[in-house]
């Protein structure tokens, strides 16, 4: 099966001095597949995110690297072509719904927009955007149509949020922390609604979190990464079950889990390196309980072994 | 209860406010009173001279008098407010429009454009207003339409920054940045999805930059630069006055009381669109 997305040794770096932010990163993600990657924050997943859309920041620049969606590489495509493909092949959602519309637009209006700036067959458009707005769980499109963001509650905004990425049928959905900012019983409804969405119109999806949690029910795939490189790599099951980098296993038990009354919550020593200080060693040895003298002199290379890969030398769970 | 539906409802705010409805009272009665000359409507044609007459107080034929020629004063004053408000328009259009959209490009963009925008701008900034526009008025002419230029020289730069500093704002909005990942293009998200959101500063601003652009004109005039004789203009005429006032007072004060109520009028709509387009501003209720 050819793949969607192919990220292939993506750097990114700050372009004044060169200092690295995403190492070397790789990944795919194939058609129908939905991919999370997991890491704190600065280990370089949303940047990773953003240069699959061409939108890093100013000041940031994508040192080497290929991206290839459905075969074109979108680092040599020109900006027009990237403007098009945005919103329309791939859609990304926002960490933050109560910033993220317009507050002086109505909803339908903004979601109109959409339909204008893109190039689509859609006769019936706003029959269109009502079902949109109904398929993500809006009780009252009609009404939703004419009403301005700040009637709208948080959870409410993200569903109109991710009825906007889905008006013109991605084939791949970024998602970045969409619902870090809501409650947690809120955060299920969207999670539920995503993946639903999401099985209906055999989407693919890159779900960014630093919460493997919230990710457990919802990909087939979870990339793990640490100081701007990728760690890990597995099936949610490989990954859960029998997580092979000592990060991945501090993350997982670090995750609170319902019932485990009165446990103190495990955590990681120390905090991540910035990506750019780490030279030739394994950028967790400071933090590992399993590190030993090679870690900190040896970069360990990241290596397959069928659906999963870690980068460490002393993997869990395998015998040295 | 409905919750208030954006900013669509300004204009009931605007309402609301006893300030901003004197001014825009105010300001009507002048342009009506300034159309009314446009279309050579006065009682009696301003320039006509009727010597007999001169110096007479306000009466029946003369409701505000002559003047040292026996001109009428009140024909010369509505035909003066026509030509300041003729000036006051093509000027801040001009400031505005210029001004706005250097502002939101240079803000939106930033780099070396804005760079070179905020320098230009606080250059300007650094002359008195009147100073530079009398040297500017100096050397393009004298005509309605180069004082107009003059004066949109002056006020450009506060619509720049006006115009930017919001944008710089709104531009790092998530709503911005997440309608550039939905691929939109940048003149569609600077036109429908920013300036709407900068809007409400710079309206406010041209209601007030319309009362200092007829003062500026007047100062231009009362200097001898502007409009010149014999045509009316409210500058003009005060300067002509200061001689007269002594014992014709009439002279310096419909005049003057002209510029004042123009003056005074614009400030309060510019008072009422900020209360209105500020829904922090807006009294409950």
């Amino acid at each position: 099966m050819t793949n969607l997305l192919e990220i292939k040794n993506l750097s990114v770096v700050i372009s004044e001095d060169k200092r690295v932010l995403v190492n070397d990163v790789s990944f795919e993600i194939k058609p129908g597949e939905a991919v999370g990657v997991v890491g704190e924050s600065g280990s370089g997943k949303t940047l990773s995110a953003l240069s699959i859309l061409g939108l890093l920041a100013r000041g940031l620049k994508i040192e080497s690297g290929e991206i290839r969606f459905k075969g074109a590489d979108l680092l040599k495509s020109s900006a027009e072509d990237l403007r098009s493909i945005r919103g329309k092949e791939i859609a990304m959602i926002y960490q933050d719904p109560m910033t993220a519309l317009n507050p002086v637009m109505k909803i339908g209006e903004q979601l109109q927009e959409v339909l204008d700036s893109h190039q689509h067959q859609i006769t019936d458009q706003k029959t269109h955007i009502l079902n949109g707005l109904a398929a993500v769980g809006i009780a009252d499109p009609n009404r939703a149509f004419d009403s301005y963001p700040h009637e709208f509650s948080g959870g409410m905004r993200q569903r109109v949020m991710i009825a906007m990425s889905l008006l013109l049928s991605p084939e791949l959905l970024i998602a970045d922390e969409p619902t870090t900012a809501l409650d947690v019983t809120i955060q299920r409804q969207i999670l539920a609604l995503v993946a639903k969405e999401r099985k209906r119109r055999n989407m693919s999806m890159l779900w960014i979190t630093h919460d493997l949690g919230v990710v457990a029910n919802l990909v087939d795939r979870v990339i793990v990464m640490y100081a701007g490189r990728v760690v890990e790599t597995g099936t949610v099951d490989e990954i859960f079950k029998a997580p092979k980098h000592p990060y991945t296993a501090g993350l997982l038990a670090s995750l609170p889990a319902a019932g485990r009354d009165r446990e103190r919550l495990e955590s990681i020593p120390g905090v991540p390196p910035k990506p750019w200080q780490v030279l030739n060693t394994c950028a967790f040895a400071p933090r590992c309980k399993e590190a030993r003298d090679i870690c900190s002199s040896h970069r360990p290379e990241l290596t397959s072994n069928e659906s999963s890969s870690v980068a460490c030398f002393f993997p869990l769970g395998v015998k040295q | 209860m409905k919750t208030s539906t954006g900013r669509r409802d300004w204009v009931h705010y605007y309402f609301k406010s006893t300030s901003g409805v004197i001014g825009l009272f105010l300001v009507l009665v002048m342009v009506i009173l300034s159309i009314v000359s446009a279309l050579n409507l006065a009682p009696i044609d301003p320039l006509e001279q009727n010597p007999i007459d001169a110096l007479q107080g306000p009466s029946g034929t003369y409701w505000f008098g002559t003047d040292q020629f026996g001109r009428d004063i009140f024909s010369r004053s509505i035909d003066g407010m026509s030509r300041s408000l003729s000036v006051a328009l093509l000027s801040v259009g001009l400031a505005a429009v210029v001004g706005v959209f250097l502002g939101v490009v240079g803000g939106f963009f930033g780099g070396w454009l804005d760079n070179l925008v905020v320098r230009a701008s606080d250059v300007i900034f650094a002359f008195p207003a009147i100073l530079l526009a009398l040297a500017i008025v100096n050397s393009l002419g004298n005509s309605w339409i180069d004082t107009s230029i003059a004066i949109a020289i002056v006020y450009t730069p506060i619509f720049i920054r006006v115009a930017r500093g919001p944008v710089l704002t709104v531009k790092e909005m998530d709503y911005v940045k997440s309608v550039r990942v939905l691929g939109f293009s940048t003149p569609r998200i600077l036109i429908r999805h920013v300036m709407p959101n900068v809007l409400a500063p710079i309206v406010v601003q041209i209601a007030l930059s319309l009362s200092w652009a007829i003062l500026t004109e007047s100062g231009l005039s009362f200097l001898g630069l502007g409009t010149q004789p014999p045509d009316a203009s409210l500058g003009l005429m005060v300067s002509e006055a200061q001689a007269l006032a002594s014992f014709a007072w009439w002279t310096l004060a419909f005049p003057s009381l002209f510029i004042t109520v123009v003056v005074v009028g614009l400030n309060l709509v510019g008072d009422g669109l900020r209360d209105a387009l500020d829904p922090a501003r807006r009294s409950s209720g």
